[in-house]
């Protein structure tokens, strides 16, 4: 007698699925994190400690990230302008592209890397050592007493560090530049100011914040749901970047994209019109 | 011993996925017993432990605390209930970033209601109580032996003057003189209150020393075609040795018997 099995779900789909359970559970779980830093339900002691490690112990890191790309800007650039005859345009355009995308999604990904992963790594191995149960058995909301001060100190600090890497940006191109290259620096500097808007800046520090948020909700997401053992640790740290990663992509290319439609609205282009 | 049940398990069921570890469990706990659950490695002692105090849910069926289904419990009345409550982890799980003083008051501060200097004198007590000088109270979990971190680990438990104490393998992993310490602070700590004790172990030694009543758990790949339940006993540490399962005689007796090569374990 024949029997009928029904058809396997196309892996596609569970992969889909897999995704969409994932975010609704990440979403569930960044709602926990905003009401404990709403309510501050955990420790001053403990943002202080977190803000500690995010900022000042990622100073170094931040600042040779922004002083090196902009002197490799500016080397790679200097050939093609020079070219042109448009040296002294290289400050504007170095620097827009370093206060617009480059310091906030490199000094992002620098966090990513020294803070995500560590802080992936940490809540992972306190699930592991079963920490997290141990702060549940004592009346406390692991999600809202360690997760809520490392997101808040990452929304605080990844802007404060964002602008420490433009500012290092716009000093190593500008080194490169008017020392090396010895560009006019009248003109260098005229340019900038003429290219370089409040509203790049602003839309700059605006990305750094979300990029702050999502890599910390990330980070913190994976370590609260690391699997056990070392291995599941390892994972944890190598899933909090590789996904904080590829979120800061995401998000740096729908933030570019709204950014621009925001600016059109208000300021719309005009048009030259041929008589 | 004896009393109206302060916890109950009812039609208990757990599974991760596709994996079941428990299924239909049925167990009551009476006020001020001490009880004592062994059985084999991955036999889901102490996913059992963990539902008592709600940090797992059943898949299936009730945990009831004091009459009370812990499923139908707010989150906040289930926070009231985690502290009278007290758990000693297996690695203990003092708090990495917390030096001794701090992991042993976490729980105080949590509930409030006493001075700073209150709690300091209620630390001293609780570290005292477990062997502990106040030498030890600035030192960070990692300074600590696996012994002294246990005591520390039941120092912040018995801090909160839990109604109930649960131990999930209290002895694991410590030498034998250690062993016979952590046991005798849990019969001193059962014999100085009113508490209900549960203690997930497979040390004999712990049994046979501080249990009025045991049962024996096993996981759900050694069940026999006409086992009712994944408890094969229930009785005084005494009947282990002469109980009429084999499972439980070879448990006691430590025998690997048929067991040496491993077809179906879930280990």
């Amino acid at each position: 007698m024949a029997t009928t099995t029904p058809p396997p779900t196309p892996a596609l789909l569970t992969t889909l699925t897999h995704a969409l359970v994932a975010l609704g559970d990440w979403s569930l779980f960044a709602a926990r994190v905003f009401a404990g830093i709403v309510r501050g339900t955990f420790r001053g002691s403990e943002l202080i400690r977190v803000s500690f490690e995010v900022g000042y112990a990622s100073v170094g890191v931040i600042a040779m990230t922004g002083a090196f790309i902009g002197m490799v800007l500016a080397v790679q650039a200097y050939g093609q302008f020079h070219t042109l005859g448009l040296d002294t345009s290289l400050g504007a355009v170095i620097h827009m592209s370093i206060v617009r995308e480059l310091g906030p999604v490199l000094a992002a990904v620098m966090l990513a890397g020294r803070v995500g992963s560590a802080m992936a790594a940490e809540l992972a191995t306190m699930r592991v050592t079963e920490q997290l149960d141990a702060l549940t058995c004592l009346g406390v909301d692991p999600v809202k007493y360690l997760a809520s001060p490392r997101v808040l100190a990452c929304i605080i600090l990844t802007p404060l560090l964002t602008v420490f890497a433009d500012l290092l940006g716009l000093l190593g191109s500008t080194l490169i530049c008017l020392q090396v290259y010895e560009i006019d620096s009248y003109h260098y500097w005229r340019h900038t100011r003429e290219f370089v808007r409040v509203w790049d800046v602003a839309t700059g520090l605006t990305k750094s914040v979300i990029f702050g948020g999502v890599l910390s909700l990330i980070a913190c997401h994976r370590g609260f749901n690391s699997r056990a053992g070392a291995q599941g640790v390892g994972r944890a740290a190598t899933e909090a970047f590789v996904l904080a990663f590829v979120a800061i992509l995401l998000i740096d290319l729908f933030m570019a994209m709204l950014a621009n439609a925001i600016y059109d609205l208000f300021w719309p282009p005009i048009t030259p019109r041929i008589a | 011993m004896t009393g109206e049940p302060i916890i109950q398990l009812r039609g208990v069921s757990v599974r991760f996925g596709q994996q079941e570890v428990l299924t239909r469990i049925d167990l009551s706990i009476a006020a001020q017993e001490t009880l004592a659950v062994i059985g084999e490695s991955g036999c889901g002692k102490t996913v059992l432990l963990k539902l008592i105090v709600g940090l797992l849910q059943p898949t299936e069926g009730e945990v009831y605390f004091e009459g009370a289904s812990l499923q139908s419990l707010s989150e906040r009345e289930l926070t009231r209930l985690r502290l009278r409550v007290g758990f000693l982890f297996q690695q203990a799980a003092l708090f990495d970033s917390l030096n001794v003083f701090d992991n042993v008051a976490f729980g105080l501060r949590v509930k409030g209601g006493l001075s700073e200097a209150e709690i300091a004198q209620r630390v001293r007590d609780r570290l005292q109580e477990v062997g502990l000088s106040e030498s030890v109270q600035a030192k960070m979990p990692a300074e600590l032996s696996g012994g002294m971190r246990k005591r520390v680990g039941l120092a912040r438990a018995l801090a909160l003057d839990p109604e109930v104490m649960l131990y999930d393998e209290p002895t694991t992993g410590l030498d034998p003189i250690m062993t016979d310490v952590i046991n005798e602070l849990i019969v001193r700590t059962r014999l100085s209150r009113p508490i209900t004790s549960v203690i997930v172990t497979h040390e004999l030694r712990t049994v046979r020393k501080c249990a009025q009543r045991v049962v024996m758990l096993v996981p759900r790949v050694r069940l026999m075609p006409n086992d009712e339940s994944q408890l094969i006993y229930d009785g005084p540490a005494a009947g282990l040795a002469t109980a009429a399962d084999p499972r439980v005689r070879q448990f006691v007796e430590g025998s690997a018997g048929e067991r040496i090569t491993e077809s179906n374990s879930t280990d």
